[in-house]
């Protein structure tokens, strides 16, 4: 009978169709109803400031539980059991760095991105520069990663198996994206952002009760009848049954997810879009709220799907892996729940992968346009915030070209390796820097510097060198062999170099930063003392 | 050489004096000594649990009752410390800091008016 779901599964496109159709047209409604007050660039990039603390936390939920976090998670605990369940917990606790260490001295020393408080005391032209590249790195894996995500989903749903097929659906995905985010801005993809969040933990609440009811409430019979019918048995209990071979790896991959969020530019990018830094420490508080919730809920989920769908079952369909949830979702309620779960993580991809080009677009057009290219002799950047954001539009254009095209390439590649990919550049490379310019007065600008790309090309650097990239069967290139680093995540080398680089970048420079600088930002990043403020229509 | 691109503060502001006076340093303080220690207890209670998970498989997968795990057990741990950090620093935050941050705020923003 289950054999036959997954059939029908395939076999009902027509349904998946109409589904998705009816969720892109909602969401251009809201982002084109959400777009008419886009004036200054405060609109374009921060959504005028005018998100509550709530309505943001709700946005950073949607941003955070990506089709990594939903079809990721649950189906890598659907046949892995318990070694699923660790990437939930890196990736919640990660939110304490961000709650406890960044979020309001970021929101009140900066204005539009990341760079805006690295370079605050430091020298602007190296420091921004740095830091935009480091963005623009880290956005640029992690949209792959969602763009391939969108090819192996709609492939499950729409019965899509051809390479040509799939590579039309990306190029259909990254259209969609810049549309979005050309007529929506900020503003318009964060609304996509919390209504997705909201279908996408109601969903996961029905489903989550329904796995238990069918199992009398009782979690431990429900994980009993997932080792039934585990080919592993009770090994899905307890860790080791993915990482077992490797635990150093795993430690890596810990260090990689509880340090990169806090790093993530688009995460950071979010805490411009509420009015104080009171509000982005609500925002906070509700985003780890709703994803620790998300994350209970999954690993209900995940075991359900094992118990229900079977893993043999998931490992067979297409999708692979990442089909656990929709498959789950088949077996309790049939096609239409399918559709809706299945729409709702592509809502989620869309809408991700918005927010990503949109952080990715202003930090090229404020960072590097505005700031390095165009900055006048008398040191001023241009002023001219119309013209900015017309770079931004523009720049948005070229992402987006660039998305599909990576992604088409990226197709087939393991979604959670290019996300944690992401998570490791952005512990490495942006995590240092940001920690040292808020809570060492004596970092300088050559540590920042040393600390930025010292940490993204140990980062890239090691990837390339691993057996994730060459040598074995399931790497990127499989024809050559360059594998001399054995673990699959850079971490833990590459975070502690980061964070040693700035050190000694710091320590061996000559000259000394503004003190009055340093003073300044010390005094604004804990009063809030001439923080951007609300834009008021 | 340091050159600032949104002069848009300053307002003829002595920061340093500012960042020197008791109150401020006392904000300071208050903040570093609650967010640090609590900081590093997190991470050495997450890296214990993916220690244990990494290298101590054994111990984890043992049953504690019916197919529950201590490996899970700990597992929710991270979740119930996470959360209650989350609420403390919360109400630490909003009693402790936000009165004193925004009595600074105020006044500086009254001495930028005047000058």
């Amino acid at each position: 009978m289950i054999r036959l779901a997954a059939e029908t599964a395939k076999n009902d496109p027509v349904l998946n169709i109409a589904i998705f159709g009816a969720f892109v047209a909602v969401t251009l409604f809201i982002v084109i109803r959400a777009s008419r007050n886009n004036k200054t660039a405060a609109d374009y990039y921060a959504a005028g400031r005018s998100f509550s603390g709530t309505q943001n936390g709700f946005a950073i939920a949607g941003d955070y539980l990506s089709a990594a976090s939903f079809l990721g998670i649950c189906g890598a605990i659907a046949i892995n059991g318990y070694d699923g369940f660790l990437y939930s917990i890196g990736f919640l606790v990660a939110w304490l760095v961000a709650l406890l260490l960044v979020a309001e001295l970021m929101r009140n020393t900066g204005k539009f991105t990341m760079a805006d408080v690295l370079a605050f005391r430091l020298t602007q032209r190296p420091v921004r520069l740095a830091a935009a590249i480091t963005t623009l790195a880290v956005c640029f894996f992690y949209l792959l990663a969602q763009m391939s995500g969108a090819g192996a989903l709609v492939s499950l749903l729409l019965g899509i198996d051809s390479k040509v097929g799939q590579s039309v659906v990306i190029a259909v995905v990254g259209v969609l994206m810049i549309v979005y985010v050309l007529i929506g801005g900020m503003k318009g993809t964060t609304w996509v952002q919390i209504v997705k969040a909201v279908l996408l933990i109601l969903g996961a609440i029905a489903m989550t009760i329904w796995v238990m009811a069918l199992h009398g409430f009782n979690l431990s019979a429900l994980l009993e009848h997932a080792v039934q019918n585990s080919p592993a048995g009770d090994k899905i209990l307890g860790p080791g049954l993915k990482y077992g071979a490797n635990p150093l790896d795993f430690l890596s991959l810990g260090m990689a997810l509880v340090l990169g969020t806090a790093g993530l530019p688009h995460v950071l990018m979010r805490f411009y879009t509420v009015p104080t830094a009171k509000e982005a420490r609500r925002s906070v508080v509700w985003a780890i709220w709703l994803i620790g919730l998300f994350y209970l809920l999954t690993l209900v989920l995940g075991y359900g799907a094992g118990a229900l769908v079977g893993p043999d079952v998931i490992s067979k369909a297409p999708g692979g892996v990442n089909s656990a949830a929709p498959l789950l979702a088949q077996a309790l309620g049939g096609p239409l729940l399918m559709g809706f779960i299945s729409a709702v993580a592509f809502a989620t991809i869309l809408a991700v992968v918005a927010g990503l080009t949109i952080t990715a677009a202003a930090s090229f057009a404020h960072d590097i346009y505005s700031n390095v290219i165009k900055r006048g002799k008398d040191g001023k950047g241009v002023s001219d915030a119309a013209s900015e954001v017309k770079i931004a539009r523009r720049t948005v254009i070229v992402i987006g070209i660039l998305a599909i095209i990576g992604g088409i390439g990226a197709q087939g590649q393991n979604i959670a390796f290019l996300v944690a990919l992401a998570f490791a550049i952005a512990a490495s490379a942006n995590l240092p820097t940001i920690l040292y310019s808020l809570f060492w007065k004596r970092f300088n600008t050559r540590g920042a510097v040393w600390s930025m790309y010292g940490g993204l090309a140990a980062a890239i650097g090691l990837i390339v060198i691993s057996p994730v990239f060459s040598g074995s069967e399931t790497s990127m290139i499989p024809g050559i062999d360059i594998a001399i680093f054995p673990l699959s995540n850079p971490g833990i080398i590459s975070i502690p170099l980061g964070f040693l680089l700035g050190w000694l970048g710091t320590v061996t420079a000559k000259t000394a930063e503004s003190r009055a600088l340093a003073a300044e930002m010390e005094v604004r990043s804990l009063t809030g003392f001439g923080a951007e403020k609300a834009v008021e229509h | 050489m340091t050159v600032r691109i949104d002069d848009e503060s300053g307002g003829g502001i002595d920061y340093i004096s500012v960042e020197e006076s008791e109150r401020f340093q006392g904000l300071k303080r208050m903040q570093r000594s609650f967010v640090f220690p609590l900081a590093i207890f997190f991470l050495l209670w997450y890296f214990a649990y993916v220690l244990l998970a990494a290298f101590a498989t054994e111990f984890m997968s043992q049953r504690v009752w019916g197919d529950i795990t201590v490996g899970l057990l700990f597992g929710l741990g991270q979740f119930v410390t996470t959360f209650a950090i989350t609420m403390w620093y919360v109400s630490f935050a909003n009693r402790k800091l936000d009165p004193v941050a925004t009595e600074i705020r105020e006044e500086l923003e009254k001495a930028q008016v005047r000058s």
